[in-house]
């Protein structure tokens, strides 16, 4: 199983905001009140470095270029032993991410590593 | 027991407010704004765009400089006729709030809002009390120090507590002379209009503007303007992390709140007698419930020293068992409902990889349907899991009424577990041993450890995070100089040249 794998109702989503803003990119937060959830931006918005670990490069149908998944290395440490399933479910908003407006929030479902 | 109506003083729609009047939105569209409690909508509230934010900066920069200039007294003396008007009005406050964000107004009465009239009182006197210094270098030289405010803050709020969070920021802003561009959260933008109603005719057109809309739409333009001099955000690390990349193009400081994954630390000794402190520390286990677990700070670790492990567990699932989960407007429910739907799918989320890592559940694990029109709410029951720190749920803040328990040795293993963590904002050290409850709190890298008490927030107690958990300290007289210049005046009374040309 991929590290970071994508629901069709996501990748849907993700066509949509694509088209609308352009490549895409996530960061996954964590923390406090929208914590703990991808965040999505238009590709380079958020600023990648040194501490972060780019987990995957998603093909997603119907999306020219990959998209790509990054998480802080830290907090990678302590999620290693899982999976990533980014899901989209009906919600009202959350940090700066570009899904937000539309209703609904990408969410990510977990699975222990194999 | 009371059971509050479900309050009826809304707009039926919520603009912009700019410059002390209601402005519509530039791009023209609003957004549904639901209450938590049954998932219905009662309000409809402006969609800011990066228009709306640049005007909501013209009026602020309009009024900042005649505000920084008005004399501290009278100041102080406007935030505490805020204070006046919502102590008169707490009860109604009180309902809104809780229609808004789905907490029960117990706490909302009892905490909440009455915290909230305090902060405002708080900052009243501390702005008074504030004074620069002076420092006299030799007889011929003094430096003067002087506060001055920054000019115009952008703060950004979150959904937990909307309107004593909206408090801890504007309070110390604007007692410190700065101007504000607020962003109340998108899931809770309502309650903070219905206290601006309240008391919008007591501050000067343009000292605080209330920009409402998404994080993207409007949050963005606001925490990377140029035309803002200082950003404060409570939320997570991503956009944390975001919000001090804007501010490093413009050069700004920021000010941050993360969350964390607090621990609350019971030693053998919290069971050595049945008595009232053992009753206070049960309580204090369960404040992971407090406000469904969307606490910043909530005690979502519990570490259980191994000799009273089995009967101070036994008697915590019994205690968490007795929380009243019901309408949030009843005086008796002691649980009320997540503030969005998001918010419970993610709570959702982590008990199913909690299961997954083999954690075992004590009590609750699921989503709670309450029947009626609750039905359609974001309701979770009160759940106790049992595992080991490198578990995601002991790392990660799920953000619901959910604690992962675990036992430790002794001193050092108590420190070394409530350290191993990213974040550093909040623990709980219950103990009858005054020396081991010193230790273990110096010990803890947290910014705030409660000793024998959890979840209180006075006034006059500096909140904020070590590691991961932000940058700066809330609700304590220092958090002025958090929205201050230092001017500095160095004045030579000599009459008498150098000597270098």
């Amino acid at each position: 199983m991929p590290v970071v794998s994508v629901t069709p109702a996501a990748a849907e989503l993700i066509r949509s905001l694509r088209g609308r803003h352009g490549p895409l990119m996530f960061h996954q937060s964590g923390g406090c009140c929208d914590g703990s959830a991808p965040m999505c931006f238009p590709a380079g918005e958020f600023r990648t470095g040194s501490s972060d670990v780019l987990l995957a490069s998603l093909a997603v149908d119907g999306v020219t270029e990959p998209v790509e998944f990054w998480m802080s290395k830290s907090q990678w440490e302590l999620w290693k032993h899982t999976t990533l399933t980014v899901d989209v479910v009906p919600g009202r908003g959350s940090g700066f991410s570009l899904e937000a407006p539309d209703g609904v929030r990408f969410l990510i479902r977990s699975h222990l590593a194999p | 027991m009371t059971r509050y109506d479900a309050p009826t003083h809304w707009q039926s729609r919520y603009d912009h407010y700019i410059g002390g009047e209601y402005v519509k939105p530039h791009g023209g569209a609003y957004f549904e704004n639901p209450t938590p409690v049954t998932g219905q909508t009662f309000t409809e509230v402006a969609r800011g765009t990066a228009p709306d934010v640049e005007k909501a900066l013209d009026a602020a920069h309009g009024a900042a400089d005649a505000w920084g200039r008005t004399s501290v007294a009278e100041r102080a003396l406007i935030l505490n006729r805020i204070a006046d008007r919502m102590q008169e009005n707490l009860e109604s406050l009180a309902v809104a709030e809780s229609w808004e964000n789905g907490k029960p107004v117990r706490e909302t009465l009892a905490a909440d809002i009455p915290l909230a009239i305090d902060h405002f009182r708080y900052f009243a006197g501390a702005i008074r009390a504030q004074e620069g210094s002076l420092g006299e270098l030799d007889d011929d030289t003094v430096a003067y120090h002087f506060h001055e405010p920054l000019g115009v803050v952008g703060q950004i709020i979150p959904w937990n507590f909307p309107i004593l969070m909206a408090t801890w920021k504007l309070a110390p802003a604007l007692a410190a002379g700065n101007a504000v561009v607020l962003k109340p959260a998108e899931q809770t933008p309502a309650s903070i209009h219905y206290w601006l109603s309240l008391v919008a005719d007591l501050l000067p057109p343009g000292v605080l503007n209330i920009v409402n809309g998404f994080g993207v739409e409007a949050g963005k333009p606001l925490a990377s303007s140029a035309r803002v001099a200082k950003v404060a955000f409570t939320g997570e690390t991503t956009t944390g992390r975001l919000i001090m990349q804007y501010a490093s193009e413009n050069i700004k400081p920021v000010t941050l709140e993360l969350g964390g994954k607090s621990p609350n630390i019971f030693f053998d000794d919290v069971s050595a007698a049945s008595d009232d402190f053992l009753d206070k520390a049960l309580e204090g286990f369960t404040m992971f419930a407090l406000n469904q677990g969307e606490v910043c700070t909530c005690p979502s670790r519990a570490l259980i020293q191994q000799g009273h492990y089995s009967d101070f567990l036994a008697a915590a699932v019994s205690r968490t068992e007795q929380i009243v989960q019901g309408h949030p407007l009843d005086t008796d429910t002691m649980i009320g409902a997540q503030a969005s739907n998001d918010q419970l799918e993610k709570i959702l989320s982590y008990l199913d990889i909690g299961r997954k890592e083999g954690a075992k559940v004590l009590t609750g694990g699921s989503r709670a349907d309450l029947g009626g029109d609750l039905s359609g709410g974001y309701y979770v029951e009160p759940t106790i899991f049992e595992g080991d720190n490198s578990m995601r749920i002991f790392q990660e803040e799920i953000f619901g009424p959910v604690v992962s328990v675990t036992s430790f040795a002794d001193l050092d293993d108590a420190v070394k577990i409530a350290n191993d963590t990213l974040y550093g904002l909040g623990a709980g050290v219950w103990s009858r041993d005054m020396n081991t409850a010193y230790r273990a709190g110096r010990a803890i890298q947290a910014g705030r450890v409660w000793t024998n008490c959890y979840h209180a927030y006075p006034a006059h107690a500096a909140f904020g995070g070590y590691k991961q958990s932000g940058i700066g300290r809330e609700n304590h007289k220092m958090m002025l100089e958090h929205y201050q210049q230092t001017k500095n005046l160095l004045v030579s009374y000599s009459t008498k040249k150098l000597g270098f040309f």
